[in-house]
């Protein structure tokens, strides 16, 4: 019977159909998504600039802008710029703050759980440009951080700008942390109770509990987790533009605000895209990374 | 040995229940501090930049809200996401009901393609993106933006609303088929309705992301008219300078609030979402 009706109802081409329901979304796809990424493979060879003769006069330039890209010291600052805000404010600040509120918060009382979630939650909710101009306030000269230093007797610090990164840093935890704590938060609930309380009558201590029975069976949630905070990362730009423009100096440039600086102050398109290849290149190895984490079932 | 065994016990529960209770309300504490001085700063006629008792104003509110350009800002703003999460609603449902309902060969591939695109940065592709859109003549252009975020919030759209759209059960359309409905009128009058927590859910994640998105437009809009609050908060940091605290400060919350009130909103939605496959029991 079944079986009749839905064939009364599939009449018609499936093909042709499917076709026109899949066609605004793939339009939409190729024209502002997928055409812009293999745009990147085309333009970052090209001289294109943002003014004057280049900018309609697009020549290919072969590697010439990876060539004075890679002799540059400003890429190298920003790699390892980019790098140090990844592991510091990411893999490490988020990832195991957002671990250690999950674990802690599992049997507390669900009042002083639901409190505390929710101010977590408040620094992710909050729009970047926000947060920016929130850790800007506590961070400045006469902000919050040194009325603090001020009652406890202590001179105050420009923070922005000897300890920058840190302050990047910082705000970037404030910002992403609920993220992986919600990750941890389910991944934890899904622990069995029993296997825990097994090890417990077995006689390992709270530690041992961690290590040999939470932690390995939480593995890949961990994994998945710092996929997509590292991808999430990578692509930060608005926190760290309205934070500290990058500065002072290039202290907080990493590769988005350099391709930035590059593209659109400096009005070397081209050579903005071949940093941006860069950027994308190490997403789609991040990103393959992760769907093979994921094993999702299609 | 009484009193021993009494301190170890006390010992024990201290660390087993007092100090997490400590730790949290540290991390609690250290997590609202910065924010309390926007709502504080923005209530105070002389905010400055640390955190202080206000002297209570509502003034700061009254002149962004009174003032032209930051109105306009507002509506480029809602003009913007919402524009962008109703195509993103009807785009990405077209696109869900063949991968929902259908067989078809290219289902699996195009599943990971989409998969794969959620995850990409939108950072890395924002210079192409000018480039393209500075070839099609297309800058500074609120629809041509519009289209843009559209496009970048469809792959994880196109997910969410094929996950919710399993869910619905195919025998209440085949009723519908069978009571001679199209297939148009099925996926309009029978699978629509029982997605609307599906539709709230990507509708108001849209928004919010779209309402929070600074990068997309702060490139692709350059006329001062045209730009979202989400930039204009931004010119803010540079007009007015070192004195009026108390104005970005409420700029600030007034432009966080509508973002805030959608993921709680969204929190709800997410979790009734799946709630109605009960439909064809009894």
């Amino acid at each position: 019977m079944g079986g009749l009706i839905s064939k009364s109802g599939l009449t018609g081409n499936i093909y042709l159909r499917s076709f026109l329901f899949l066609l605004p979304s793939w339009v939409l796809l190729l024209l502002f998504f997928f055409g812009p990424i293999l745009m990147t493979f085309f333009f970052a060879f090209t001289n294109m600039s943002l003014t004057g003769v280049a900018s309609r006069n697009i020549e290919f330039v072969g590697f010439k802008n990876f060539t004075s890209m890679f002799s540059d010291p400003t890429f190298y600052t920003s790699v390892t710029n980019t790098i140090v805000f990844l592991v510091f404010s990411a893999i490490i600040g988020q990832q195991i703050l957002g671990f250690i509120l999950a674990l802690l918060m599992r049997e507390r009382s669900r009042s002083f759980r639901r409190i505390i979630g929710v101010l977590v939650l408040a620094g992710w909710v909050t729009p970047e440009i926000v947060v920016a101009f929130v850790w800007f306030a506590f961070f400045g000269d006469q902000g919050t951080a040194n009325t603090v230093l001020g009652w406890l007797g202590l001179k105050p610090v420009a923070w922005l700008h000897q300890f920058p990164m840190v302050c990047v840093i910082i705000a970037n935890i404030w910002h992403g942390t609920a993220f992986s704590m919600l990750v941890f938060q389910a991944a934890l609930g899904d622990v069995p109770k029993e296997i825990e309380e097994a090890a417990m009558i077995d006689g390992a201590t709270g530690w041992q509990r961690l290590w040999r029975v939470i932690l390995p069976m939480i593995r890949g949630s961990i994994m998945t987790n710092m996929v997509l905070i590292t991808l999430q990362t990578l692509g930060v730009f608005t926190l760290i533009y309205a934070l500290t423009g990058g500065g002072p100096g290039i202290a907080t440039e990493t590769l988005p605000i350099f391709m930035y600086h590059q593209a659109f102050v400096n009005y070397q398109l081209g050579y903005g895209t071949a940093i941006s290849l860069i950027l994308l290149l190490i997403g789609i190895i991040a990103s393959i990374l992760y769907i093979r984490l994921l094993k999702v079932k299609i | 040995m009484a009193t021993r065994g009494n301190r170890i016990r006390w010992n024990f529960y201290f660390m087993g229940r007092v100090i997490p209770y400590l730790i949290l309300s540290l991390i609690g504490i250290l997590f609202v501090v910065p924010l309390l001085w926007v709502i504080f700063a923005a209530f105070d006629a002389h905010a400055t930049l640390s955190i202080r008792i206000p002297q209570a104003t509502i003034g700061n509110f009254v002149s962004i809200l009174t003032d032209e350009a930051n109105q306009r800002s507002f509506m480029n703003g809602l003009f913007l996401s919402l524009g962008q999460s109703v195509l993103v609603v009807i785009v990405a449902g077209l696109a869900a009901y063949p991968l929902s309902r259908y067989q078809l060969k290219y289902k699996r591939p195009f599943m990971y393609v989409i998969l794969f695109s959620t995850s990409l940065p939108l950072t890395a592709v924002m210079v192409p993106v000018y480039q393209m859109f500075a070839l099609l003549q297309f800058q500074d252009s609120l629809i041509g933006t519009m289209l843009f975020l559209t496009a970048s919030a469809l792959p994880y759209a196109i997910w969410i609303m094929k996950n919710f759209m399993d869910s619905v059960p195919i025998e209440l359309e085949e009723a519908a088929w069978c009571d001679g409905a199209s297939v148009w009128q099925g996926l309009r009058l029978v699978v629509a309705p029982l997605m609307l927590p599906g539709i709230f859910t990507v509708m108001i994640f849209t928004f919010a992301s779209s309402w929070g998105n600074f990068f997309v437009p702060y490139i692709l809009i350059q006329s001062p008219e045209k730009l979202p609050a989400s930039v204009s908060i931004y010119q803010f940091f540079g007009q007015y300078g070192l004195v009026e605290y108390g104005k970005l400060a409420a700029f600030s919350l007034l432009y966080t609030i509508p973002a805030v009130t959608l993921y709680i909103l969204g929190q709800r939605y997410m979790s009734e979402g799946f709630n109605f496959s009960g439909a064809t029991k009894g």
